[in-house]
């Protein structure tokens, strides 16, 4: 029941134009690496021309080329999903285009200097 | 200068609270928000709340976070993540809440109930977390310790007044939940100890 009246020959109900599993070669899940919203990728040199890359896998090298990136802010700037953003991570992880580091925890962090810096950088803003 | 310390550290806050209440305005009060979807299997829960006619084959559904990051030094950033106000969300908290530094609740004085969950839920995962009051044009002002015990906190879970629209009052709401948050953390560390 596509509502608007825009004369477009796919609509938004009709999901994207390229089929999110298109992305990720079907598969739904990545597998099990451990890739936290918070970890930072690292991308160390520029793969980005390689032709066995899919546009998405390129797309995650020249991001992160330019310094560390999130795995939240890699999805934000793609513009895909989660899961999607993992499963494209986690390949390139295996064929050894990226580095991830975990995020610091912050049970590990009573760091009251660090949290006081926080502080001082909010009141800075 | 900390030359010994070269990783960098970024810090999860959660923004939780009922439905409406603000919590989009709020992140993007100090942040360049941004969504973030994630793909997600949808539940029986979701059934009849989500409008599947036409669309039977669909066994997934988008949900949209609000996304915010405050780089507050080339090492050091704050990450916001609204959390979704739906019930039927609640499978994603977990991974949100997971090595979270605190949270911000969000509550309308008018609907206080709304944050029932959200209050709830931070209290059992141990997550320190403060209730911010939304000052909405016509809400009563209440006395912070009346909404304590209204919302029976535990001692100490600070209740602050907000404007959620106002980049100066949002940032004091965060400097109240890192220090809170410090406190929280130190305790819990000399328990362990």
């Amino acid at each position: 029941m596509p509502t608007n009246d825009r004369a477009s020959w796919y609509d938004e109900q009709a999901g994207p134009l390229v089929r999110l599993y298109a992305l990720t070669r079907g598969r739904a899940r990545p597998s099990p690496v451990l890739l936290d919203l918070l970890s930072l990728v690292t991308a160390d040199n520029d793969p980005a021309r390689d032709p066995m890359l899919s546009p998405e896998q390129a797309a995650v090298l020249t991001l992160c080329r330019i310094r560390p990136r999130s795995v939240a802010d890699l999805a934000a700037d793609l513009d895909l999903p989660l899961g999607v953003t993992r499963v494209i991570l986690t390949d390139l992880l295996e064929y050894g285009h990226i580095r991830v580091t975990r995020p610091v925890r912050p049970t590990a962090l009573p760091d009251e200097r660090l949290l006081q810096e926080v502080i001082d950088g909010l009141r800075a803003l | 200068m900390d030359s010994a310390r070269s990783d960098f550290v970024a810090l999860k806050i959660l923004v939780a609270g009922g439905f409406g209440v603000g919590k989009t305005t709020l992140v993007g009060a100090v942040s360049e928000i941004r969504p973030l979807r994630t793909e997600e299997a949808m539940t029986t829960a979701g059934v009849g709340v989500d409008r599947t006619e036409g669309v039977e084959a669909k066994s997934t559904t988008t949900v949209a976070m609000d996304f915010g990051r405050i780089s507050l030094r080339e090492d050091l950033a704050l990450y916001l993540f609204g959390t979704p106000g739906q019930d039927r969300f609640w499978f994603l908290w977990d991974e949100l809440a997971q090595g979270a530094l605190g949270a911000i609740v969000l509550a309308d004085t008018r609907r206080l109930a709304d944050c029932f969950p959200a209050v709830d839920y931070f209290e059992r995962r141990g997550v320190p977390f403060l209730v911010a009051l939304n000052q909405f044009e016509d809400s009563r002002r209440f006395e912070p310790g009346a909404v304590a015990a209204a919302l029976d906190l535990d001692t100490g879970t600070p209740v602050v007044g907000c404007d959620a629209r106002d980049r100066q009052s949002v940032k004091e709401v965060l400097i109240a939940l890192v220090a809170h948050a410090g406190r929280r953390h130190a305790e819990l560390a000399r328990a362990g100890a």
